[in-house]
């Protein structure tokens, strides 16, 4: 699904505060594959990501999804497959839109933004639907600004909104380092839930080391900018909960 | 009853300009000043145009176009070569004093003797009143159709560009585009206020545009007052409310002068009023506190 070509990322080049993000990481990740990354801050985890959904390019070498070559295609253009939750709640919605409105453009992700009104009777109903599987009672809510509700709600929604149309890549950037652990799981749960139904193929960054012990299927240790561990789904079953801390000893 | 009509004639003047600038400070969250630049222009192009015997049904198309590539250079110089949105819009805005001139070629045009946008049609016998309703039914259809732009998909990603770029770049939506065609409305809609006040007033100046983003920055920060007060949602009212801002602004300067304040002091008036309006919703809180 996606194939990751030697690829190089420094920012800053030449200057004092030269940081060589990720220094040539090759990687295939294939269809339905749910791929935990683990790493120490500054390790290269979120430059690996933001370098898959295009919001920076690489200096050198290609990034393929679903056999296209993307190396050169902006964030927008990448979100034909690609749907994103961030770190920060506030980044994956917006605040002063509705609820509904958020869902719209969730809904058409993968296509033009025209001049026809989307919202109607039947398309609210339809995210009502959507909204009452989480079980947060937000289903009235959906005319309310994002801006009111909590971080874990507004994750839980960004999740939702991302298969509101159709969705092959999922990239979920520590989703929960900005919630409470109760939110943190029924994020996670729900995260989960959706990769396995909707077969998604998934990266999930997280500090989280239990959420990295019990989600995925494969596992992946990054370091300066380079994999050092890289677990499949055999090897991350027979991986006990301890060897993970022992990995940051 | 004449002083009235004039001031309320004269806030619906401003009041697409009002409804530009919510776009670009509201709703894009860029804060735009070509407008001194862009509204002239709208002013610029009506006169050259009319001297020219064309009707004013032709003009207004063209009044549009040319506001709209103002608002399209600073959304391009602001993307494209990354530079702040203030500075690209003084470039602009700059610029154009030249090109406003060169088109007027002199810098004051009167056209008393001329037909206008409110000379066309005879709704009421009285002049004052008839350029009134006219212009009424302009207002309230630019009004419409830009509540139901924003309605639209299109809409919706416009006002979430301003909101969350992060969350609509990974929804599919070119930020740089879409920031580029919200200023080139924002700025369309600035010429079009351009285009009403100098048919209005019978004359076109080059200073016209002076100081004039301050008469939609009031406006629009009266509607937000009231907007955040009375915690209003809905796009409509909001625009209704940006509306009546740029009536109550014009009315508040006509009042001032009226009881016989000194014309000098007018700016000041001005300045010192939409600090108040800032101000207000403030001072209330810090005493309730």
């Amino acid at each position: 699904m996606i194939a990751i070509n030697d690829i190089h990322k420094t920012f800053n080049k030449g200057k004092a505060n030269q940081v060589n993000a990720v220094n040539g990481i090759s990687l295939h990740i294939a269809e339905e594959e749910f791929l935990v990354i683990v790493g120490s801050n500054g390790s290269g985890k979120t430059t690996l990501l933001n370098l898959v959904a295009g919001s920076v390019f690489p200096d050198t070498g290609s990034i393929s999804i679903d056999e296209n070559n993307v190396s050169k295609l902006p964030d927008y253009h990448r979100s034909q497959w690609i749907a994103r939750v961030f770190q920060n709640p506030v980044s994956g919605t917006a605040s002063d839109l509705s609820i509904l409105d958020n869902f719209r453009l969730a809904a058409i992700r993968t296509k033009a933004k025209g001049l026809s009104i989307g919202i109607n009777d039947k398309f609210k109903q339809q995210v009502k639907e959507k909204i009452a599987t989480l079980g947060m009672g937000l289903e009235n809510k959906v005319e309310q600004s994002m801006g009111t509700l909590s971080g874990g709600q507004r994750q839980a929604l960004t999740l939702l909104m991302s298969v509101m149309d159709s969705c092959k890549v999922l990239l979920l950037d520590e989703p929960t380092a900005a919630l409470d652990p109760r939110s943190a799981e029924v994020v996670m749960r729900t995260a989960d839930k959706l990769i396995t139904d909707f077969k998604l193929t998934a990266i999930l960054i997280t500090h989280n080391l239990k959420d990295a012990y019990n989600y995925g299927t494969r596992i992946m240790q990054m370091s300066e900018g380079l994999v050092l561990r890289d677990l499949n789904n055999k090897q991350k079953s027979d991986l006990k909960q301890n060897d993970l801390f022992d990995w940051f000893g | 009853m004449d002083f009235y009509l004039t001031t309320v004639t004269l806030g619906l003047c401003y009041s697409a300009l009002a409804l530009g600038i919510y776009i670009s400070m509201k709703i894009f969250n860029i804060p735009d000043i070509t407008t001194d630049g862009s509204y002239t222009l709208g002013g610029a192009v009506t006169a050259m145009m009319l001297t020219h015997h064309q009707s004013p049904y032709i003009i207004l198309p063209a009044v549009i176009v040319a506001g709209g590539i103002a608002g399209a250079l600073t959304g391009l110089i602001h993307t494209k070569l990354k530079i702040n949105a203030l500075l690209a819009g003084i470039l602009v805005m700059t610029a154009l004093f030249s090109v406003n001139l060169t088109i007027m070629g002199r810098s004051n045009i009167p056209l008393s003797n001329l037909p206008s946008l409110f000379s066309l049609v005879q709704v009421v016998a009285d002049p004052n009143q008839n350029t009134f309703w006219i212009l009424l039914v302009f207002v309230i259809l630019i009004t419409f159709l830009i509540g139901y732009l924003l309605k639209t998909d299109f809409g919706i990603a416009m006002r979430a560009t301003g909101n969350s770029e992060s969350m609509i770049r990974a929804l599919g939506v070119n930020t740089d585009r879409m920031k580029i065609s919200g200023l080139a409305l924002a700025n369309a809609l600035t010429a079009l206020s351009g285009y009403f006040f100098v048919q209005s007033q019978d004359f076109a100046d080059i200073n016209m545009g002076i100081g004039i983003v301050i008469v939609g920055l009031g406006s629009v920060i009266i509607a937000e007052s009231l907007i955040n007060w009375l915690r209003i949602t809905s796009v409509w009212l909001s625009l209704v409310l940006v509306l009546g801002g740029a009536i109550v602004f014009q009315l508040v300067l006509a009042v001032t002068l009226a009881i016989g304040v000194d014309p000098n002091m007018l700016k000041i008036v001005t300045a010192v009023f939409v600090l108040l309006i800032v101000s207000l919703p403030r001072l209330s809180l810090l005493r309730s506190s």
